[in-house]
């Protein structure tokens, strides 16, 4: 995603910066597609080990902040077909 | 930092939480489609408890019952005739068409262009996964050419309706074409296909991994993503007659038609009885009930499902 690098590269050159966002999961609602995994523009999420109760691997978060943050782009919200995941805008600390 | 765990979603108000998760395959995105329009209702402030969603037979057609609202699962290729008469009886009402092509173009394709001919002011949604879904993966007729299905293991020799293009020449208002990767320009369209007074048409070309993908190198659902992603041309107000789809090769998607306001089926429906009905005595509205009895059976055929196709 070049074009958002760029943004982001353009935004923080002029003292700003892209928003960040909070990642919640429903995780008894996910069925383990991927489609969040695969389409997140900044490569946030990855497939857990771990099993819910209908026997599918939710995602979960990379390790390696900062250089994979959330940018509370919404588009795993909208991919999601099972209402599982959703973001919501961090405010500053 | 990890994910926060959450039980409750923010489309949960207008979603029958109870019976989730819902039974469609994983990754298949009749899900993400829904997603769009409940987020386009609630963007546009549409109530719920004025809003009614029909469906027809098939897997896309099982998202009537997983909405907060009134909502009817009609019998097989009849949501159309159903979703006018309603709106004819009660234009007060939201009235929106959730199904799949199959059900909408195959055994319902004669609704569908009557329904559009008559500007209903009705909102459809058709999910084209190319394929009957439900029932294991039959030839549609929106298959594309060569599509390997169960009905045509050989490949598809027959070639596909464009959907867009059909609606649009039958007499639509509004015509549109998304895929489910395109999620927020098809919110968007999806806005404003619900706020147009005329019959509005949003084709979704989604994935079937299970029934369709599976036969056509496209096991996974992220396939079918990245196969849009490929070959989706983002374009508007082109020819919708240039809206074919053929296999690997670019496609069009976007607004096809935005057509200016005409009066639509039911306004004309209202004028012929207000004007006949107004400062009328009871005896007087007997009488024209007698009078004006072809139209009220054609009416009610239509409410029936019988079409009014003549
Ligand atoms: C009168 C009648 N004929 C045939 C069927 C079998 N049938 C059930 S669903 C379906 C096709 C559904 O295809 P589509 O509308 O594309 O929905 P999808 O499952 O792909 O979402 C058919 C032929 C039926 N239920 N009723
Ligand atoms: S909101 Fe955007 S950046 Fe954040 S996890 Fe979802 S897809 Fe990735
Ligand atoms: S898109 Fe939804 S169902 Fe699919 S893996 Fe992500 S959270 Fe789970
Ligand atoms: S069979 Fe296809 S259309 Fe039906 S739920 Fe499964 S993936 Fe979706
Ligand atoms: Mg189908």
């Amino acid at each position: 995603m070049a074009t958002e690098s760029n943004t982001e590269k353009l935004l923080e050159r002029s003292g700003l910066s892209l928003p960040r966002g909070e990642v919640y999961l429903i995780e008894d609602r996910c069925k383990g597609c991927g489609l969040c995994i695969a389409f997140c523009p900044k490569h946030v999420l990855v497939v857990s080990d771990k099993f819910n109760k209908k026997g599918y691997h939710p995602p979960e978060l990379v390790e390696e902040e900062p250089v994979n943050v959330c940018i509370n782009c919404g588009f795993c919200e909208r991919i999601c077909p099972e209402f599982a995941i959703f973001v919501k805008e961090k405010k500053e600390e | 930092m990890s994910i926060i765990k959450a039980d409750t979603h923010p489309l949960d108000r207008y979603l029958r939480t109870e019976r989730l998760p819902h039974v469609w395959c994983p990754g298949c995105g009749i899900g993400t489609v829904l997603g769009a329009y409940l987020r386009a209702m609630e963007k546009i402030g549409m109530d719920p408890e004025k809003s009614i969603m029909v469906s027809g037979i098939g897997c896309t057609g099982r998202a009537a019952g997983y909405v907060r609202m009134d909502s009817f699962h009609t019998t097989h290729g009849r949501a159309i005739p159903f979703a006018v008469g309603l709106k004819a009886a009660r234009p007060d009402l939201n009235v929106t068409v959730f199904s799949g092509d199959g059900d909408l173009f195959a055994i319902g394709g004669n609704h569908i262009i009557h329904a559009a001919r008559r500007n209903a002011n009705i909102t459809v949604v058709a999910i084209n996964n190319f394929t009957y879904g439900m029932t294991g993966g039959q030839l549609a007729p929106t298959t594309p050419e060569t599509g390997i299905t169960t009905t045509s293991p050989y490949g598809n020799v027959e070639s596909p309706f464009n959907l867009a293009g059909l609606i649009a020449v039958a007499g639509a208002s509004y015509v549109a074409r998304w895929t489910s990767l395109h999620v927020r320009r098809l919110e968007k369209s999806l806005e404003k296909a619900l706020k147009k007074r005329g019959f509005s048409f949003v084709e979704v070309l989604s994935q079937c991994p299970t029934a369709y993908g599976r036969r056509n190198r496209m096991r996974d659902p992220v396939d079918t993503l990245k196969y849009f992603q490929k070959y989706a041309v983002v374009k508007n107000h082109v020819n919708p007659l240039e809206g074919v789809i053929e296999p690997n090769k670019p496609f069009v998607v976007g607004e096809f038609l935005d057509a200016p306001e005409e009066p639509t089926f039911e306004d004309k429906l209202w004028e012929l009885t207000k004007a006949e009905f107004l400062h009328t005595s009871q005896a007087e509205r007997s009488e024209w009930i007698i009078e004006h009895r072809r139209h009220l059976e054609v009416l009610s055929r239509i409410i029936s499902g019988k079409g009014g196709e003549e």
